[in-house]
């Protein structure tokens, strides 16, 4: 579960913002092969934005990925990162001010981890107190001790821990772009969790432009500001948000790579801040019995939350648990057994809620405290309204697509009036 | 005269002997080393290259070491030249395949991370290819050592410096009553250089391969 750590004072977003990175007819063609294995993509990235390509093993999307940084040489076609055209930019010079992750680390293995951390700082010339200070800063930015992973080796870090230094090292020398060939492929299911949480709370901090090859969608939906999903040759089947690839996929390929389960999904995208979190009556652990008393007796409700000093919630208190309070409320009620944040999303909101036996769960702020609660009936009208909406947005989208093709084939029929005559037949 | 008695008597001329050997092989190691990996990170990314080099270096290192220097005396003359060509030549061959070996083993991901964090072609082979095949490069190193401080002793013949020597004189005045000591002697000698230099290379294991790949 997201929750803000203390490393909120590293550096101030200001300056740190990403480019923009603009694909043009970008092809790749191997050596002795005719079939290009990238063929013509076009795409932009807007600044600040993460994409995820995503698509079945061999489609490309790495080939495409590695092109940005000229790992592999693009055939034709031009690349730009900001304003400049990179293409033909001497690839050292470019690879030191794009960050590059990649699977199970990348790290050096002699080298410790403020070494690796370090490269690439140095390599630009900082100065070594400047190299120093930066270490210790980009450990603490992916939460790992500075003075406790400072010397460590490689092979002493866990999977996961070496997957964040790799994002350190990547980081270091605060470049505008940054690029992740599927760098939480060999972690487990629960660091990789973790660790994607983390990179969420990382880019809210950075704003950097981050291109993200993954083959997991689950990966992608969660990630993704937009996810582009590719098919052989790294043709783009679709190119949007998550929402709308949920909801409205492009065509069979799509909604096959989409898998089961899309409204499921859907629930992921959506926070509980997002919803209608309803009022409850709530009473202070401290106030007096009698009051508490009155209220559950006399009100309109039948069930109040009991808030602690720190007005955390701490009971369920329903009318039947009076006669056994006696003079006490230490007995009575159920204790609060699972909250959610308000960061939360819906998926894990539904969760709480359909393993509490009454129904509801309450919704917490940034300390714990209480904010609302969440319950049923609010969270069915809410994924009802949002599915609505997803689908009227997609009506027209596609609408939209129609009609531009309708002009395309006509614009085209006129052009070949003068040749066959007989071309047009739209999709 | 009992062994002991004759390296008492004898002690200057077999020390003199034995920093010879030790000098010879070490000179030879250090240009065989230098050559080795030079013809290893010239020859490792390409296949034929790679198997030329390995193939002809041990082709060389078929060739009887008596025939060699043999073949040898009548191009570069008598004494040191003869020695350290020949011995330069046989202790190529586990250095040059070691380095081919370690360097082909170095991860491929780990080299491409290396170029996509922006590392040029010298930094990478510098500062990570090395770096990651230095473990088996010095075990060929220490291997060809070994190799040498036996060959070496056949540098005699050709009136080359060191503790053959010693062994060739035992030989040649087989049955009179210093031979078998002076043979032993040689011998002897050998043994214990070997093992010091063995030591040496254990200790700049020690201290030149990063604990983080350490075994």
């Amino acid at each position: 579960m997201p929750e803000p750590s203390g490393t909120s004072t590293t550096t101030p977003p200001a300056g740190t913002t990403g480019a923009r990175i603009h694909l043009e007819n970008l092809t790749k063609t191997y050596p002795g092969s005719h079939a290009p294995a990238v063929d013509n993509v076009n795409m932009e990235v807007k600044a600040g934005e993460i994409v995820i390509f995503v698509g079945p093993s061999g489609c490309g999307k790495s080939t495409t990925l590695k092109m940005i940084n000229r790992l592999i040489e693009p055939t034709s076609g031009r690349i730009r990162i900001g304003d400049e055209d990179v293409t033909d930019m001497d690839p050292v010079r470019l690879r030191r001010k794009v960050g590059y992750a990649i699977q199970a680390s990348g790290l050096f293995p002699h080298m410790t981890v403020a070494q690796n951390i370090a490269l690439v700082p140095k390599m630009i010339g900082w100065s070594r107190a400047r190299v120093a200070s930066r270490v210790e800063e980009m450990l603490d930015l992916v939460g790992l001790d500075p003075r406790e992973f400072h010397g460590r080796y490689p092979r002493q870090l866990s999977g996961g821990q070496q997957q964040r230094v790799g994002v350190a090292r990547a980081l270091a020398a605060d470049p505008p772009v940054l690029l992740m060939d599927e760098p939480f492929g060999a972690v487990d299911p629960i660091t990789r969790d973790h660790l994607q949480d983390e990179l969420i709370r990382l880019q809210h901090e950075l704003h950097k432009t981050i291109c993200f090859v993954t083959h997991d969608f689950d990966e992608a939906i969660k990630l993704g500001d937009r996810i582009a999903v590719l098919r052989e040759r790294s043709h783009i089947a679709q190119f949007d948000t998550p929402e709308a690839i949920l909801t409205n996929p492009a065509d069979d390929f799509v909604s096959g790579f989409v898998g089961a389960g899309a409204a499921l999904k859907r629930l992921n995208l959506s926070r509980v801040r997002d919803v209608g979190v309803v009022d409850f009556p709530t009473a202070g652990i401290d106030d007096p019995l009698q009051d508490i008393f009155d209220l559950l007796r006399n009100g309109s409700t039948n069930e109040l939350l009991l808030l602690d000093r720190n007005r955390r919630p701490y009971k369920w208190l329903r009318r039947g648990d009076l006669a056994r309070a006696k003079q006490s409320l230490a007995r009575a009620g159920t204790l609060v057994t699972d909250t959610v944040t308000r960061d939360a999303t819906l998926r894990d909101a539904l969760e709480a809620v359909l393993t509490d036996n009454a129904g509801r769960v309450a919704v917490t702020g940034r300390r714990g405290e209480y904010t609302g609660v969440v319950d049923m009936e609010t969270l069915m009208n809410t994924v009802h309204e949002l599915l609505e909406a997803d689908r009227l947005e997609a009506l027209e989208h596609q609408h939209q697509l129609q009609e531009q093709r309708h002009r395309e084939t006509l614009l085209a029929q006129e052009g070949l009036d003068t040749g066959e005559g007989g071309a047009g037949g739209a999709a | 005269m009992s062994f002991w008695e004759y390296v008492g008597t004898r002690h200057t001329q077999l020390l003199a002997d034995t920093y010879q050997h030790a000098s010879v092989v070490f000179q030879c190691m250090v240009l065989a080393t230098l050559l080795g990996m030079l013809i290893g990170v010239a020859t490792y990314r390409s296949e034929w290259a790679g198997s030329l080099a390995t193939t002809s270096t041990a082709t060389i290192l078929t060739i009887p070491s008596l025939a060699l220097i043999g073949l040898l005396i009548p191009i570069v003359g008598l004494g040191v030249p003869p020695t350290v060509i020949a011995l330069t030549l046989y202790g190529l061959l586990p250095v040059v395949r070691n380095a081919i070996v370690g360097l082909r083993g170095v991860d491929p991901a780990l080299v491409d991370a290396a170029k996509g964090i922006g590392m040029s072609r010298a930094a990478r082979l510098l500062r990570v290819e090395l770096p990651l095949a230095w473990p088996p490069i010095l075990t060929g190193i220490r291997v060809a050592t070994q190799m040498l401080m036996g060959i070496a002793a056949i540098a005699a013949f050709a009136s080359g410096p060191g503790l053959g020597n010693e062994i060739f004189r035992g030989i040649a005045s087989l049955g009179s009553a210093n031979s078998l000591n002076q043979v032993l002697a040689g011998t002897v000698g050998i043994v214990i250089l070997a093992l010091l230099f063995d030591a040496a290379y254990v200790l700049i294991g020690r201290l030149t391969i990063s604990r983080g790949i350490r075994a």
